[in-house]
């Protein structure tokens, strides 16, 4: 033990040696109050983990440069990725648990009737520039949220039966946030709603000027945040560099006080291979959101880094149909097809007829699961385990599109063709997004899968962004290959995907009235679970919807791929997740393992 | 005399390369569509001649191999099984040329498949589909050369023999066309068209928009041809007999810029055999599942292919030998026209 701790110390000092030959050259010095280890006042949340040392600078690749560094405007993945680093919430939810665990508020308590939640702060605690926080903070967070003029991307989920929260301070500790309907994901909503400094953004917020506030380019003192670490510096199109906020409020159980990390290091890298080639040469210290065929070529060739397979995440790949109703508008050809589409037992016999495993095998090289319904097996707390995995047969399809009154004449050619009651063959074809080799793959499977049921199907890659466009504007197309990862495993998080009036109800968005006696009641077991309080209530709600999606197939669920990572072997505490941002969750525990490693580079 | 023998020489060579494309049926164990997903990325087969035993065979053979446990693509050859390969085998069933149905192939072997050039990801063979690709790209080549020499012969001969305003417009439209990006132009074109395009109307897309962006270049040259021919004794002694403009061109005209058109012809087809590959690498070109040699070069984007496996670069192989045929046949060709030139000229214009 005293062995280990003489190490530590030998290696911060070289790091601090390190920085301080860099701090001639780059740094600015900062006067801000370095704070002691711990201070009677603050009341500081200890984390189990590995004991880490502090020092070292950690480099990761974004897809693409963060839009914004503003919590109310961000929408894009990145940006939530580098504000998940900054900023904190009330009540977070961890993401290797999935459970809720307290954060900036230490404790909360809801009433019986589910309408009044009772929040105590953390005393003590301060931004990153060293200003305090206390409840007025918090009550001008989620005043600003509310402002319909200031566009927040929160404000949807802090509309609880069609009313806005309410917020009001008892004490300079406690808040009391007033519901008008009771909330099914409970404190889970706090999680994700960064506190805001109001020290900061009130001025801002009074002329409205808050939403092009807090970019990229923000100068570091005119931003602040409560998270593991703060803005330094932004290199447009190379990085953004982040360091540590020397106030953070959680230790480890040693009282270090946390983040061990000197810096953060986001490089913009726009292209998967191009991340690969960076983290193989050691540029980037953490690899996430891999392919299956980068994962295992990185896994072959395994010298410094060690890769990881964190099972099924919360992605899942489907295949719908154009279900739309567009009345007189939709072409001859459409309508004939859309007679089959509307068909359940088209629609099962497609299901019945994809060969789910060979796409497991073949697109995710075997890592990733075979779906049957849109919970993942990564999503353990809200997948319905009771719904049917029926194995694939081309004879059960072959059955099913008979009663459906589809049948195949003579034989020409040697080409088998399924014809449909009116005698004309069937044709239709798969949209996929070009930038997605693996969705590419997948409906190229399939397309071959179908031709055995004499089905000529072909598979049409489009550019994302007009794909997007035809789905969900235009509505011209027959068939598309579409993925979608919601953020949270709670099913709130997927309310746009099932409610028959959602804008990502993809099959046939944005309906003025469900369309379907089943997309009714999928509506309805929805906004039920949505104020029903209780896990167990909520999750027989939706263990149903699962099974009304399974029966009618509005999509055809094919695969999941799993969450594979790689991170060197100096890094500590390295416990990758299957949600959202997979490996930077516990970013505050991350350590070199030697300091003197790190200092190389 | 050499000279000839020398362009018969590169003729053979060019028919002999043609006709193993044209009958990519008989010449490909498999069809070139058809998936064996218990098999992907399967690395090219071993042909044996001795066994795990020592034991010479006569007749070469296979062992099977099988995947190893636990992984996606590593293979290992199960010695236990010897597949022996067969010569004209009955297989499955295709049709030379497009019409003929015949089932006869090369080689092949019963009980297991023989995968020469190894498998794509989806476990189809990449020796059917090198051969059956080379169908859409070489005749996406020929077809292009074709309308482009046409357009060209058209377009350079009215310039050339009409002169005046019409030359200058003509001219002027063929700089036009020089100057297009003609890829940005194939963009724009795709997008305009609906969206599920048929194997048939993506593949006469992609030869149309080859053979009209090309003919600018074969204008010009037979142009130039026609500018000096129409000047010579026997066009005007013709022309003085009062032959009619169409017979002029047709009869005198003609035949004068053929060494010219065939010349380039030789150039262009590998030229828009590469125009084709580049199209369908860039996923413009014939639809999956069906191949060509662009479109099966095109998964080589992906880092991990690159990488991980070297058969997949065979494609990229296949068009050296075609090339190598046409630009001979075009040197060849420009030597002989060169040499009746001298012996027309008497020898003295030998630039």
């Amino acid at each position: 033990m005293r062995i280990k701790r003489q190490s530590r110390w030998r290696g911060r000092f070289a790091m601090s040696l390190f920085l301080a030959c860099a701090s001639t050259v780059v740094l600015p010095t900062k006067t801000f109050p370095r704070p002691q280890q711990t201070n009677a006042k603050e009341e500081l949340l200890t984390l189990p983990g590995e004991i880490g040392h502090s020092g070292g600078r950690l480099v990761i690749s974004l897809r693409s440069e963060p839009k914004t560094l503003n919590p109310l405007t961000a929408a894009d993945t990145p940006s939530r990725e580098v504000i998940g680093a900054m900023q904190v919430d009330l009540v977070h939810i961890n993401r290797a648990t999935q459970l809720t665990e307290p954060a900036l508020a230490k404790s909360w308590k809801i009433s019986a009737d589910g309408l009044q939640y009772t929040l105590t702060l953390r005393q003590g605690l301060r931004f990153s520039d060293g200003h305090p926080l206390d409840a007025e903070d918090v009550l001008f967070t989620f005043r600003v949220y509310l402002d319909e003029n200031v566009h927040a991307t929160q404000r949807d989920q802090l509309i609880v039966g069609g009313k806005p929260i309410t917020v009001r301070m008892v004490d300079a500790q406690t808040l009391v946030f007033q519901f008008a309907k009771p909330d099914g994901v409970e404190e889970r909503l706090f999680d994700g709603l960064a506190i805001l400094p109001r020290h900061l953004l009130e001025k801002p917020y009074q002329e409205g000027k808050l939403g092009q506030l807090w970019t990229t380019s923000t100068p570091p003192n005119e931003w602040a945040g409560l998270g593991p670490f703060r803005l330094k510096e932004y290199v447009a199109g190379q990085k953004l560099v982040l360091e540590r906020n020397p106030y953070y409020w959680k230790t480890d159980t040693k009282g270090n006080r946390l983040p061990y990390l000197d810096e953060l290091v986001f490089l913009f890298v726009p292209s998967a291979d191009a991340q690969v080639l960076r983290f193989q040469s050691g540029e980037t210290d953490i690899i996430t959101r891999l392919s299956a065929e980068n994962f295992s070529v990185l896994s072959h060739q395994q010298r410094n880094y060690t890769m990881a397979d964190a099972g099924p995440g919360l992605e899942y790949n489907f295949l719908f149909f154009n279900l739309n109703d567009l009345g007189e508008k939709s072409s001859a050809d459409l309508t004939r097809k859309r007679k089959w589409f509307r068909d359940v037992k088209f629609r099962q016999a497609i299901s019945t007829a994809v060969d789910r495993d060979a796409i497991v095998r073949l697109v995710y090289q075997g890592r990733g699961a075979a779906l049957w319904g849109p919970v993942t097996p990564g999503n353990r707390r809200w997948l319905n385990n009771s719904i049917p995995h029926p194995a694939r047969s081309l004879d059960n399809a072959r059955a099913l599109l008979k009663q459906a009154g589809f049948s195949w004449p003579s034989v020409s050619n040697g080409e088998l063709t399924l014809v449909d009651s009116d005698g004309k063959p069937v044709e239709f074809s798969i949209l996929t997004s070009s930038s997605n080799a693996d969705r590419t793959k997948m409906a190229t499977l399939i397309q071959d899968d179908l031709k055995q049921l004499g089905m000529h199907v072909q598979v049409v890659p489009l550019e994302f962004r007009s794909l997007i466009d035809r789905v969900t504007q235009t509505k011209e197309y027959d068939a598309c290959l579409l993925g979608l990862a919601s953020f949270d495993a709670d099913p709130t998080a997927d309310l746009n995907v099932w409610l028959s009036s959602g804008g990502t109800h993809l099959w046939s968005p944005s309906q003025a009235h469900p369309a379907t006696t089943w997309e009714a009641e999928i509506d309805r077991l929805m906004e039920q679970q949505l104020s029903t309080p209780g896990y167990a209530q909520r999750k027989k709600l939706y263990d149903r919807v699962q099974e009304i999606l399974a029966e009618n197939q509005p999509m055809i669920f094919l695969a999941s791929p799993d969450i594979l990572v790689g991170a060197k072997n100096s890094i500590g505490n390295i416990h990758p997740a299957v949600l959202e941002p997979y490996v930077l969750w516990n970013v505050e525990q991350l350590y070199f393992r030697t300091g003197a490693e790190s200092a190389n580079r | 005399m050499s000279q000839r023998r020398k362009l018969t020489k590169w003729l053979v060579v060019l028919v002999f390369l043609h006709c193993i494309v044209a009958g990519a049926g008989f010449f490909a164990p498999y069809d070139p569509v058809e998936q064996d997903r218990e098999r992907p990325y399967l690395p090219p087969m071993r042909v044996h001649l001795m066994d795990a035993q020592n034991h010479l065979h006569l007749r070469p053979f296979f062992y099977s191999l099988r995947l190893r446990t636990g992984s996606f693509d590593q293979y290992e050859e199960d010695t236990a099984t010897i597949v022996p390969l067969k010569f004209f085998e009955h297989g499955v069933v295709y049709h030379l040329l497009g019409f003929a149905p015949a089932h006869l192939h090369l080689f092949g072997a019963s009980g297991a498949r023989i995968y020469l050039l190894g498998s794509d990801a989806y476990g189809r063979d990449q020796l059917s589909r090198i051969l059956y690709g080379g169908q859409v790209s070489l005749l996406a080549g020929l077809l292009g050369a074709g309308i482009t020499l046409f357009l060209g012969a058209l377009v350079g001969m009215a310039a050339g023999y009409y002169g005046g305003w019409r030359d200058e417009l003509l001219m002027r439209v063929a700089e036009l066309f020089l100057a297009l990006p003609w890829l940005y132009l194939l963009f724009a074109l795709r997008a305009f068209l609906p969206l599920a395009v048929s194997p048939l109307e993506a593949f006469l897309l992609v030869v149309v928009v080859i053979g009209m962006v090309g003919w600018a270049r074969p204008a010009r040259l037979v142009r130039g041809v026609v500018l000096s021919v129409k000047e010579r004794d026997f066009v005007r002694a013709a022309r003085g007999f009062g032959a009619s403009d169409i017979y002029l061109l047709r009869r005198h005209i003609l035949p004068e810029t053929a060494s010219v058109l065939l010349t380039q012809a030789a150039i262009l087809v590998p030229q828009f055999v590469l125009a084709e590959m580049t199209l369908s690498f860039l996923g413009l070109g014939v639809p999956e599942p069906m191949s060509s040699w662009g479109s099966l070069l095109a998964s080589l984007q992906q880092y991990s292919v690159l990488v991980s496996y070297w058969w997949m670069y065979l494609p990229a192989l296949a068009i050296v030998p075609f090339f190598l045929g046409y630009l001979g046949l075009a040197s060849a060709l420009q030597h002989r026209t060169s040499l009746y030139k001298i012996e027309e000229q008497g020898g003295w214009n030998l630039s």
